[in-house]
């Protein structure tokens, strides 16, 4: 559920984040939020869904988890709150005051929040300094290192947060491109091959730094090696990127692009199964999807409603999105 | 301040300053459905416009509740997380059916409701402000059936380790607490949309501007208003009265302010209650009449405070005795204005009555009010409990969050709530002076799109 969030909602925040580079005029940069107006709202539900998912389903790590990040969840907070604001009230007044206060804030928002989105997954694969009761508080930083006494932005994670915003730049600028006719479509491609390149640059950079940092997923995937199938594919799609988008086939390089995160995500979950949070520096401790699951009742009852509820809300997605799914021109 | 102290203020303040927002999109949800079904029925445009102008109120409104929301949620884990492990395996599951079941819902279909007017046509437009009003009434379903599993706690089993173990979630969403509390809170969000809607009905007549739709919001809104008002009282305020003297005893007395026990005990119209003489002060009563409210008969026993073990009194006696009193006040001055307004329209004298037309305008605010105090009525007669006899609030927060962690994040929610609070109000002005009939700049775009068609 948080994967398919990363990669519904990502689009939306690779849009703030190329707006400001992308869209030069007012008509443009209206376009782009067009292109996004009607289902950003419900791409946002998703997180909403999936972190009330991880309360009823694994109640110990959801407590540990939002207690322990409890700064830098206030932030992302604050931060999707302007981000809400922006996209919303934008378009409410047209004034060289108000629309340009609002583009800055909906660019600074999504950046910031794909910056901490990454480096939230990198204290995940990381593993936190998490106690025998279940809990642990982390500071936002302290001296970037990883380690027993680790923030949540160290040059692990802060790499990670740098790579999400390149990913979702390429991703949201290839949802443009998708989008839009003329002018916006080739500056799109423009910016989403040179994102591209940051993405390839930092994904080589990752594979090669996690193994060697952090042994226990080197473990997990030497234990169950037919794993390596993610990251694999993570970097055959993110190569398939680029020869699909210079050919202006713009919907196979957004899917594409789509394959790339959803993978990356599953090699990071892939190895830190089962764990939810590990702990630093303590293979054994940590919450795994068992010790931290709420009863067997709950979950089953849980998924006689969750299975259908989630079925009809993909159906209202194919909704939506068939509805808005004509090409915007910014010049009509 | 101590760190649970800064929690609770923290919960306090974020969650009355969100529920500003739902309580006007649930009530308008009803009432928009209602004017799209005249629309259908008359064939008469006029609705229509109306109904796209309350849309656009709405959208304003539920953005906010949607940002607003979103830290609600999150708030269970980061300033409760001691409360989210031991019951996050009960009330996760009404929580998260509220994001799956109903938040998709009304999400999509705002949007299909906002943006495809033309490209639907009139039924299936129908439909998605009918499907609206259906996912924000659902997602108050789960919220009250959360909160009423607070209050009065079912269908689950306490494990040895102190989690609290769903055994069944049929109980859980059908928690004589849960349906009562629903209803009234439901009837009460109805109220807050009528007042919204005949109160800028009647300013809108009042400044002889839009006034073919200023009486249109009036009639709707007082008609409306006096049903639910009345039904506010009556069963549903009374029902959930009498859920409180059967499952929290201690905390009726200390609503009414009722120290000792009495046969035939009386119902405080005014008066200041004096916890540490435990009297109350300056008492207007009415003889009897608590006790037959509450067991329907005149000179029934009504247990008093100190009846009470005084470590589960509520720890805030004089604050619940107001607002329960601000509540019922306010419901019994609803009634009232509704209905002399009610008889005017009846008369047909009501739109050329400016006196009843500023009541209705100078109404506005009160419903917010009254809501606000009935959910601290809620909320402060459930302490010291934070789950009723089962966990105590002190026990409920993050045992790692330092209090200066709390007032950092409590300081930065206040400012930017602030922020939100005059943009609301700017946007809400700007759409109340372009009035129904301007389109939005969504709706111009829209109708573009429609004639390129």
């Amino acid at each position: 559920m948080l994967a398919i969030y990363a990669v519904l909602d990502g689009f939306d925040f690779g849009v703030g984040i190329v707006h400001l580079l992308v869209a030069r005029t007012d008509a443009e940069r209206r376009a782009l939020l067009q292109s996004i107006g009607p289902v950003w709202d419900g791409n946002e539900v998703w997180l909403l869904a999936g972190g009330g998912t991880l309360f009823f389903a694994f109640p110990a790590a959801y407590a540990a988890g939002f207690s322990g990040f409890y700064l830098p969840l206030m932030i992302v907070l604050w931060l999707l709150i302007l981000r809400g604001a922006a996209v919303e009230f934008r378009n409410h007044i047209t004034s060289p005051v108000w629309t340009p206060f609002w583009d800055v804030t909906f660019a600074a928002s999504s950046a910031l929040l794909a910056l901490f989105f990454g480096a939230a997954l990198g204290n995940v694969i990381r593993g936190v300094p998490i106690d025998a009761g279940g809990v642990f508080f982390l500071p936002l930083w302290t001296n970037f290192r990883i380690g027993p006494n680790a923030g949540v932005l160290d040059w692990f994670t802060i790499t990670l947060g740098i790579a999400s915003v390149a990913a979702l730049m390429m991703h949201g600028a290839l949802w443009v491109a998708m989008k839009t006719r003329g002018d916006l479509e080739t500056r799109a491609r423009r910016i989403a091959s040179l994102a591209w390149a940051a993405v390839a640059l930092l994904t080589f950079a990752l594979l090669i730094i996690v193994p060697l940092t952090l042994p226990h997923y080197s473990r997990r995937y030497a234990a169950r090696p037919w794993g390596l199938v993610f990251p694999l594919v993570a970097l055959a799609a993110l190569a398939a990127v680029m020869p699909f988008s210079r050919n202006k086939r713009d919907g196979a390089a957004f899917l594409c692009s789509c394959t790339y995160i959803l993978t990356m995500l599953a090699a990071a979950a892939f190895g830190n199964y089962p764990y939810l949070l590990s702990a630093i520096g303590d293979p054994q401790g940590g919450l795994t999807i068992y010790n931290a699951a709420a009863s067997s009742y709950g979950l089953r009852v849980g998924l006689v409603w969750f299975i259908p509820g989630v079925m009809l809300a993909t159906g209202y997605f194919a909704f939506a999105y068939r509805h808005i799914m004509e090409k915007i021109d910014a010049r009509a | 301040m101590d760190a649970l102290t800064v929690d609770r203020i923290h919960f306090a303040f974020t969650v009355t300053f969100h529920y500003l927002f739902p309580q006007l999109t649930m009530g308008l949800g009803l009432l928009i459905v209602v004017l799209k079904t005249l629309a259908l029925r008359t064939g008469d445009a006029h609705y229509d416009v109306a109904a796209r102008f309350w849309g656009r109120i709405f959208a304003i409104n539920f953005v906010i509740g949607v940002v607003t929301g979103i830290p609600m949620e999150f708030q269970f884990g980061t300033n409760w997380a001691a409360f989210s492990k031991a019951a996050g395996g009960v009330i996760g599951q009404t929580l998260a059916m509220e994001g799956v079941l109903s938040f998709f819902l009304e999400s999509t279909f705002l949007g299909a409701f906002l943006f495809g007017e033309k490209r639907l046509g009139p039924r299936l437009h129908w439909l998605s402000a009918f499907l609206v009003f259906l996912g924000s009434w659902l997602s108050g379903l789960f919220i009250i059936a959360t909160n009423a599993w607070m209050q009065h706690p079912v269908g689950y089993a306490l494990d040895a380790d102190g989690t609290f173990r769903l055994t069944s979630l049929a109980a859980l969403l059908t928690n004589r607490w849960a349906i009562w509390q629903y209803l009234h809170n439901m009837t009460a969000t109805v109220i807050t949309g009528s007042v919204v809607m005949a109160a800028l009905g009647a300013f809108y007549l009042l400044m002889h501007q839009f006034e073919d739709f200023g009486r249109t919001f009036v009639r709707l809104g007082v008609i409306a208003g006096l049903i639910a008002s009345l039904l506010m009282i009556f069963p549903t305020g009374d029902s959930q009265g009498r859920n409180v003297a059967l499952y929290q005893p201690v905390t009726l007395a200390a609503m009414e302010g009722l120290f000792e026990n009495q046969h035939g005990a009386p119902l405080a119209i005014i008066g200041q209650p004096d916890v540490e003489a435990r009297k109350l002060d300056n008492p207007i009563l009415v003889p009897d009449v608590l006790s037959f409210l509450t067991y329907r008969r005149w000179k029934a026993e009504v247990h008093g405070l100190l009846e009470f073990p005084q470590d589960q009194w509520p720890d805030n006696i004089p604050l619940l005795y107001y607002t329960y009193h601000i509540m019922v006040g306010l419901g019994t001055i609803f009634i009232g204005v509704f209905a002399l307004a009610a008889l005017l329209l009846y008369r047909g004298r009501l739109y050329d009555t400016p006196l009843m037309l500023w009541a209705l305008m100078l109404m506005a605010p009160f419903p917010y009010i009254a809501t606000t105090a009935g959910w601290m009525t809620a909320e402060l007669g459930r302490q010291p409990w934070l789950v009723y006899g089962l966990m105590r609030t002190s026990a409920g927060s993050s045992p790692q969050v330092s209090a200066g962690n709390g007032l950092f994040t409590l300081l930065g929610f206040m400012g930017l709530y602030a922020v939100l609070a005059v943009l609301f109000l700017f946007l809400v002005y700007l759409e109340v002076q372009r009035g129904p009939g301007g389109d939005s700049e969504h709706q111009a775009v829209e109708a573009a799109l429609a004639a390129a068609d």
